[in-house]
């Protein structure tokens, strides 16, 4: 399942994909401590499955939370997509 | 030289006649249907004010959202450049500068000579922008001023959940039911849209000295807030924040006249 | 808070059905932030349902629009086997089993309402928007949920409609009241939308014509969303939005695709949906011997 976390208003979108498939498989869940923000946790979902899901808490923030991770000149690989090894996670933005 | 700087908005154009270092007059007049005319007018009435001739003006400079509708200048510049520009004239060693007006924010990185180094928008969404803080305002039924002068007095820091406008009238509607003061509604209000700009400022890197311009500088409740979320204890407020882009453009204009 | 999509509030039952001999009875009860479904399920059949506004009290509403489904049915709630919550207050409802997200209930339920080649549901409540992708088993795969932006939902649309003292209801009617398209309105943003429309309203614009400019402004909004989870046939709509003509037809127009109807009320996917999950869930208790 693609799960897409986040929002389009105004000003742009702001989407973090998850593609869950992947998590089941995943042995170390890396996106958990791998984000400075903190932004992904572990649930069980609505089929069963251990997957990553990004918190409810912050889904409406991400622009903001994301922010320091996208300076607007010389951004590096996201910190996320680096840990996570089965390679499940992208940005819209 | 004597140099003009027309700031072209989507609500008031502004004017600003500068004489090599010294401002001449300021003028703000509403923006009309014909945006031209307006213009027109505007200009006509910074002449006016600062008692010289059409033909006194050796050069002149437009920015802003409608800068095309200045067909009279020689330059035109982005709201990101002039604000720039006009910041450093201002107050030379400004690094960073944050525009907050009616309808957009930025965040912008300057060098010492007013050029651009980086920037980011926050445009075409009200909840980061100075209409965020107008409906709020309106919703707790009191003035700007009053706005900003009670999220002063306010000293806990409630968290807003909404991160929309539409949302957050009903959020601050729920507050005032549950007898929230209005203090500290102002002040989370105010914590609100300053978190969402700082967070663009630090996308291009916080150097100091900061400086506030644009309508929302008068407001002394995001200040605050603005400073808290930056974590910094100098922030710049110019006289006149709303006139840097106007300032900035004539600046640019002189500068370009060899 | 004010209601945003004002409903007849209803409650129906199957004549022809006797619960007493079914074999599974479930519940799936959707506790929105502005209505509340309550649907019984017998033999994953449609046996029951009742809708009605959500009060201040989560577990309240969810009770009370059980009662209202029971109501008339000989029914009592010992009678359910399971019950699954679903909805902005699923974990509000004290009585259920499971809480399960209103993703995967719409589009569980979607597929019952409008058949198993149902790829693409919009639902689109009073405060949020979902555009959800799903499998022919109505399994969900790919969603999104915007709920941080007014634009696009229910409440967007009512921004516009009070400003022009239209009753919501009448929205879609009236929309259609304009002798051509005209083009949409150009701001997303429903602070700017409004604006914007006072001065289309300055400049001689009817009601009708900006009330056309803003469908057609919502409809290009929400193919946006659409087109993040991409839009296949079957293409099915789900929420409050789904009587709003104005807005729907402007969006198969814009999408090329027509949404396939549905006899039941397209409200009730989402509690009918968490009343089929509960039969599953029933069914694989009984298999592991849980429940008798
Ligand atoms: S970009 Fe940074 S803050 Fe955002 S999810 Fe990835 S690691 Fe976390
Ligand atoms: S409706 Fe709300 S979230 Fe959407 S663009 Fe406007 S202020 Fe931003």
């Amino acid at each position: 399942m693609l799960a897409n976390y986040g929002y389009k208003d105004g000003s742009g979108e702001y989407f973090v994909t998850i593609d869950t498939d992947k998590c089941t498989s995943c042995p170390h869940h890396g996106c958990i401590d791998g984000c400075p923000e903190h932004i992904y946790e572990m649930i069980t979902d609505d089929y069963d499955d251990n997957v990553s899901a990004v918190r409810r808490d912050v889904r409406n923030t991400l622009k903001y939370l994301c922010a320091a991770c996208k300076p607007t000149t010389g951004r590096g690989v996201l910190p996320c997509m680096a840990a996570c090894t089965p390679g499940a996670i992208t940005h819209s933005w | 030289m004597i140099t003009a700087g027309i700031d072209v908005g989507a609500k008031t154009i502004k004017v600003v006649l500068l004489d090599g270092g010294k401002i001449l007059a300021k003028t703000s007049v509403l923006a009309g249907f014909e945006t031209e005319q307006s213009v027109e007018e505007a200009y006509k009435e910074a002449l006016a004010k600062a008692g010289i001739e059409r033909s006194a003006v050796g050069k002149v400079g437009a920015t802003g959202a409608g800068r095309k509708a200045v067909a009279f200048a020689q330059t035109v510049v982005t709201e990101v450049s002039a604000d720039a520009q006009g910041a450093v004239f201002l107050h030379p060693s400004a690094r960073t500068v944050i525009d907050v007006g009616a309808e957009e924010g930025r965040g912008i990185k300057t060098n010492a000579d007013g050029k651009v180094v980086d920037f980011a928008v926050n445009e075409k969404c009200a909840a980061g922008a100075g209409a965020f803080t107008e409906s709020m305002a309106r919703a707790l039924e009191v003035t700007l001023a009053q706005f900003g002068d009670i999220s002063l007095k306010s000293n806990k820091s409630i968290p807003m959940n909404a991160q929309c406008t539409v949302f957050a009238e009903s959020e601050v509607v729920s507050l005032i039911h549950s007898n929230t003061s209005k203090e500290d509604i102002a002040r989370a209000v105010h914590d609100a849209i300053a978190s969402r700009i700082s967070a663009m400022v630090r996308r291009v890197g916080l150097e100091q000295d900061v400086i506030l311009v644009g309508g929302v500088a008068y407001n002394i409740g995001f200040l605050d807030s603005i400073k808290r979320t930056l974590g910094i204890e100098n922030v710049v407020v110019p006289q006149d924040p709303e006139y840097v882009g106007a300032l900035g453009a004539a600046v640019v204009a002189g500068a370009a006249g060899n | 808070m004010a209601e945003f999509w004002r409903w007849k509030e209803y409650n129906w039952k199957d004549p022809d059905k006797d619960w007493k001999t079914a074999k599974m009875i479930t519940a799936g009860i959707d506790v929105g932030s502005v209505s509340s479904q309550a649907v019984i399920a017998t033999d994953g059949e449609l046996y029951a349902y009742s809708s009605m506004r959500t009060g201040s009290n989560s577990p309240d509403s969810a009770r009370k629009a059980l009662e209202w489904a029971l109501q008339d049915t000989g029914m009592k709630q010992e009678n359910i086997q399971y019950v699954v919550g679903t909805g902005y207050g699923r974990v509000n409802v004290p009585f259920a089993n499971k809480a399960i997200t209103e993703i995967a209930c719409h589009a569980r339920g979607a597929n019952f309402m409008a058949g198993n080649s149902v790829r693409t549901i919009l639902d689109m409540g009073g405060q949020d928007c979902k555009a959800i992708h799903c499998d022919e088993k109505g399994k969900v795969t790919n969603f999104l949920m915007n709920d941080k932006c007014a634009a696009g939902t229910g409440r967007g649309m009512e921004v516009i409609a009070d400003l022009l003292a239209v009753p919501i209801e009448q929205v879609g009617e009236l929309s259609f009241n304009v002798p051509e398209e005209p083009e949409p309105v150009s701001s997303t943003c429903v602070v700017f939308a409004k604006s914007e429309a006072m001065g289309l309203l300055k400049d001689g614009w009817t009601k009708s014509k900006v009330l056309a400019a803003y469908c057609l402004a919502m409809a290009k909004r929400v193919s946006e969303l659409l087109e993040r989870i991409g839009v296949e046939k079957e293409f099915f709509i789900t929420g409050g939005i789904a009587k709003n003509a104005g807005v729907v037809k402007r969006l198969e127009q814009v999408i090329g695709i027509s949404a396939v109807q549905s006899k039941y009320d397209s409200q009730l996917a989402g509690a009918l949906g968490a009343a089929l999950f509960g039969q599953a869930l029933l069914q694989k208790e009984k298999a592991a011997g849980k429940v008798a």
